[in-house]
């Protein structure tokens, strides 16, 4: 029986990489829940798996072992082409250097998911241009990229991501490229958005400055899950 | 996502403007030169092509092609009109000789000689006068274009008076025959006048052009001939093919045609693919954070052919156009440049060949974007 307070199961995980004549294992046997409708930070030094660990969680990446459930969705049992269409559906993506195509517009950025599903690009930024001007970037519907700054491209990422009402949010060192006020912008955004009963958030970073938005944070060590503190632990106060 | 992909295509001002180019480049060059060479080859068989009445030409068994002459008596016309199926069969003559004007002027010219009951033979389209004028006393025909020639300052008119062989000829007519290989005027007389011009000899007749009765196979017809006489007959189209094939396997006109043409699929090639490939590997990290986002290998690849076809249309009609226009222009600058045009044949293989090009241009490039692996987008 799936708990529905639960948004991702990771169970047992572990992903091995060639290196060499042999295989190197980067991620030891992780078991990892993260609740709906919370903000979950994956912390941890660089090369602690974090990245890996969120590749296996949004679907890009096949795990070596173990599986990944997510809303009850046996992820790693899927085909290659269930696993896309359902990261299409089911998966907004925000990333370190936004991947905003730079031909199109903000609204047409943030409209991508909804094209990809085969909604034609007019009427999808019409869509994407709502939670733009539910964000604050009403006036920027129609710029290019390189005439947004650094925060408002990653907002119109968050609009991308949110467009087409995922289940699952997961967000790759979000405020990396953005000095302080802008990425505590950014946070405050992502978290009054993006935050649902049934959606989960996770955001990889090495931000301190970030975690006090954070509902838990689970720290990473040597591709193991060291600790998971919740947001009135400790932790979250000395990261403060 | 076909409107993305274009919009990605015309993000990059640069790399568009530089694959259309690379596309119209080769284009223009491949068809132009194709056409030219196409032009040329024609213009080795203008005579034949002119003489639309005939069916089969009938020819010593020696000859290989239209300019190469070994004249025949003229009473192998008469076994020739004897076998089944012919219709009609008239004497042709074909042949070289010096025309002096009033003016001191010498000029080589191309004289043919059509029967002089029928005047079968005669370039079909006459710019002035008229074929029947070709039964007066002296007289002859003379292209168009070997009227300016032969007098540059004046306007096509008749009357002109030359000397062939001592022998006055007056020119009653213009006509528009097919430009020869050669520069040389193309003179159409009588046989009887072409026989004196050139001075008498046994064996005088170049060529008997033949009519099939209606519902006579030519080939077939061209083959009894053969059969019955011991003469060489060919249909028209045979005979069409065997004079070009004479000249594209005994002159370096294909080979140096051939070397231009593949420089230009190369150049082309290269030029495109390597600034598609480039083009592609700039978009590497937004392909895949489409394919983390969702969008099919399947959908990015359509993404990128549609780029790459709409590059190739556009660079394609560009070119094209460049290269119809190019015939236009020097068609009406000179006239002795007439006849070369661009062959929907030629236009077809080259779409063709641009298709096969924007093909091998994608491929790597493709290929790339196929094996990329998505999670490239979580490395800052």
């Amino acid at each position: 029986m799936t708990d529905p307070s639960i948004a991702v199961r990771c169970s047992a995980i572990t992903k091995s990489f060639p290196a060499g004549d042999g295989m190197v294992e980067v991620l030891h046997g992780i078991d990892f829940d993260v609740p709906a409708g919370e903000l979950t930070m994956l912390v941890g030094p660089s090369g602690c798996g974090k990245t890996t660990l969120i590749s296996i969680i949004a679907g890009i990446l096949t795990p070596t072992s173990g599986e990944v459930e997510i809303s009850g969705n046996p992820l790693t049992r899927m085909s290659d082409a269930a696993k896309v269409a359902f990261r299409r559906s089911n998966v907004g993506f925000i990333f370190q250097q936004y991947n905003l195509l730079p031909a199109l517009t903000a609204a047409e950025n943030a409209a991508i998911p909804l094209v990809a599903a085969g909604m034609p690009l007019a009427r999808a930024a019409g869509s994407a241009a709502t939670i733009l001007e539910r964000i604050g970037m009403g006036a920027h519907l129609g710029k290019l990229p390189n005439q947004l700054s650094g925060g408002q491209q990653q907002r119109a990422a968050i609009a991308r991501a949110l467009v087409h009402a995922p289940r699952l949010i997961v967000c790759d060192e979000p405020t990396a490229a953005l000095d302080a006020e802008a990425g505590q912008t950014v946070l405050e955004i992502l978290r009054d958005a993006a935050l649902a009963p049934d959606r989960a958030v996770i955001v990889v970073t090495h931000d301190t400055r970030i975690y006090s938005f954070a509902d838990r944070i689970a720290s990473m060590e040597d591709g193991r899950i060291k600790a998971v503190r919740t947001a009135s632990h400790a932790l979250l106060s000395e990261a403060a | 996502m076909n409107g993305v992909a274009l919009r990605i295509l015309l993000g990059d001002r640069a790399k568009y403007i530089g694959l259309i180019f690379g596309i119209a480049f080769s284009t223009m060059l491949m068809s132009n030169q194709i056409s030219i060479f196409a032009g040329l080859m024609l213009r080795t068989a203008g005579q034949i092509l002119d003489a639309r009445e005939a069916d089969v030409w009938v020819m010593d068994p020696r000859v290989e092609y239209v300019d190469e002459i070994e004249p025949m008596t003229d009473m192998q016309l008469g076994r020739v009109r004897g076998v089944d199926g012919v219709d009609w069969a008239v004497p042709f003559f074909k042949g070289l000789t010096v025309a002096h004007t009033r003016d001191g002027m010498l000029q080589q010219i191309i004289l043919l000689g059509v029967d002089d009951a029928t005047l079968t033979g005669v370039a079909p389209q006459l710019v002035l006068g008229s074929v029947e004028q070709l039964k007066q006393p002296d007289a002859m025909i003379i292209d168009r274009a070997g009227f300016q020639f032969m007098w540059p300052q004046e306007e096509p008119g008749l009357g002109k008076v030359v000397e062939l062989n001592d022998h006055r000829a007056v020119i009653v007519g213009i006509s528009d025959a097919s430009a020869p290989f050669t520069t040389y005027p193309v003179v159409y007389t009588k046989y009887s006048n072409a026989r004196n011009y050139v001075g008498r000899t046994r064996k005088q007749m170049s060529f008997v052009l033949v009519h099939a009765r209606p519902g006579v196979d030519i080939h077939q017809l061209a083959q009894r001939i053969t059969a019955e006489t011991g003469l060489k007959a060919l249909t028209w189209r045979d005979f069409t093919w065997a004079t070009i094939g004479y000249y594209l396997k005994r002159t370096g006109i294909p080979v140096n045609f051939g070397i231009t043409v593949a420089l230009g699929f190369i150049v082309g090639a290269a030029v495109v693919g390597q600034t598609f490939y480039i083009f592609v590997l700039e978009n590497l990290r937004q392909f895949g954070a489409l394919k983390a986002m969702g969008v099919a290998n399947g959908t990015i690849l359509r993404m990128v052919l549609l780029q790459a076809m709409v590059v190739a249309g556009i660079g394609y009609a560009i070119g094209i156009g460049l290269c119809a226009g190019f015939f236009e222009i020097t068609s009406r600058v000179s006239i002795s440049l007439r006849g070369f045009e661009l062959p929907w044949e030629v236009a077809l293989g080259t779409a063709c060949t641009v298709l096969v090009i924007i093909v091998i241009a994608s491929f790597a490039s493709l290929r790339k974007v196929m094996v990329v692996d998505p999670a490239i987008v979580f490395r800052g």
